[in-house]
């Protein structure tokens, strides 16, 4: 029973034979994650800056924005984008297009996170800022983003754990990222151990960010549930 | 303009085809709804079971939260499909990715419950057995109702985000409607049953989204 789990699940042999196209797999999930996490980031920021001004007909257009993009899996987006595009003659390569709807999907993740954020913070401190001589734009970097960000950092965290988690997806149009690399390799050599090695690989990597996540969760429910209950006894 | 219709919404196309587009989008529903109904309902009573306390089996449960909490979805179904067959278990693409979902969604739904446990004050407990009622009595009557409120809204987006990987079945050969529209637009050359596919998906989503939204709102969390 354990010999054969361990032939079929932790073959050595298999294991030396592919690791180096498990590490090349590894290298490009890291890289997809690079890129990718940044500029979702940034256009999260963006949507939300722009929110905050509080135009009336921008932010529906936002909101609209922001839902649409939440709702639609990824993976369907990824589809879209590198199997649809091209018949209008846009034609991306697999990494792009991967980067593309990984970082359209997550705008609206971050974008909505961002904008909750900076709503939490009580209008008087841009006020504040902006009687003080600060120009709209310091105002909003300097006073009310870093209070918004203290306040959202762990749906922020939750979510760059999930972005990352999520560029498996671009297996699936053929990038050789860690979980194609693996399926590769398992079909050159007949047997699942390179799968078990790519889904330890995922684990070990992203474990320790996942109990961060949910130790910054925690901490926020126990604070919420703090307040409400201060509020409930004020009253 | 007329590239973007002949390609993007190409009635002779979806006529032809929209059966099978149909049928995939009913195999997605299903998955979703099996997805959220056991995973939900595992992750209740795993969290009942810690509050049991037992030191062997908190173990095993922290250490099934954390191997799903952390593998990506995509791993886990690619997994349960094309390995676990070398262990004598076989599922088919629609189990292996009901299964797949239902135990990621498991572990963030366990952890969500577990947490709004805790964030009950201990004088909750206390009250409740002062009053004389029993473990389970103060468990079901009064910690409970409480604490499943509190993680609602925790619980809404991941299962939104979680029941969006329904997608994922067409890695394992499901016939979800994004595989079906794949397949459709390989025979066709056209491009159409994916924006019928896409705009399946925003009919099922897009209500959800509104509504954790709206459930965020109403519990005035600032998230």
């Amino acid at each position: 029973m354990l010999d054969l789990f361990f032939a079929n699940f932790a073959n050595l042999e298999s294991l030396e034979r592919i690791y180096p196209l498990l590490l090349q797999g590894l290298r490009l999930t890291a890289i997809l994650s690079l890129v990718a996490l940044p500029l979702a980031i940034a256009a999260g920021l963006l949507i939300a800056i722009l929110y905050s001004f509080h135009h009336r007909l921008l932010n529906a257009v936002l909101l609209v924005y922001i839902d649409l993009f939440r709702s639609f899996p990824v993976l369907v987006l990824l589809i879209l984008i590198f199997y649809g595009l091209p018949f209008l003659g846009v034609q991306l390569g697999s990494f792009a297009a991967a980067v593309l709807a990984l970082v359209l999907n997550n705008s609206g993740y971050y974008g909505e996170i961002f904008r909750a954020g900076i709503e939490a913070v009580p209008r008087g401190q841009r006020e504040a800022a902006l009687s003080l001589g600060l120009r709209p734009v310091y105002a909003v970097f300097l006073i009310v983003l870093p209070q918004a960000i203290r306040i959202v950092i762990a749906p922020l965290a939750t979510n760059s754990l999930e972005l990352i988690k999520t560029t498996s997806i671009a297996s699936l149009v053929a990038l050789p990222e860690l979980l194609r690399s693996a399926r590769v390799a398992q079909e050159q050599t007949y047997n699942p151990t390179p799968l078990m090695a790519a889904a330890v690989i995922f684990f070990v990597l992203l474990w320790p960010l996942a109990r961060l996540v949910a130790r910054l969760e925690r901490k926020m429910l126990a604070s919420s549930q703090a307040h409400l209950l201060q509020a409930r006894g004020a009253r | 303009m007329h590239a973007i219709v002949e390609n993007y919404f190409n009635l002779d196309v979806l006529g032809r085809y929209y059966p099978s587009i149909l049928a995939g989008y009913v195999v997605t529903v299903e998955v979703a709804l099996l997805t959220i109904a056991l995973g939900v309902g595992i992750g209740l009573t795993l969290a009942i079971l810690r509050c049991l306390r037992l030191r062997v089996l908190n173990a095993i449960i922290v250490i099934y939260v954390d191997v799903f909490r952390s593998l990506p979805q995509l791993v886990v179904i690619v997994f349960v499909y094309f390995a676990l067959p070398y262990a004598g278990v076989s599922l088919s693409p629609f189990a292996a990715t009901v299964l797949s979902l239902a135990a990621v969604l498991s572990a963030f739904a366990t952890e969500a419950f577990w947490a709004a446990i805790l964030a009950l004050p201990q004088g909750q407990w206390d009250a409740a057995r002062s009053l004389g009622l029993g473990f389970l009595g103060t468990l079901f009557l009064v910690v409970l109702p409480q604490a499943v409120r509190i993680a609602i809204p925790l619980l809404a987006n991941r299962a939104i985000s979680i029941t969006k990987g329904t997608a994922l079945g067409t890695a394992v050969s499901l016939p979800e409607v994004l595989g079906q529209a794949e397949s459709v637009m390989a025979i066709a050359a056209n491009p159409s049953p994916l924006t019928l596919a896409a705009a399946l998906y925003l009919c099922f989503f897009v209500p959800l989204v509104v509504a954790s939204r709206w459930l965020e709102q109403r519990q005035g969390f600032a998230r």
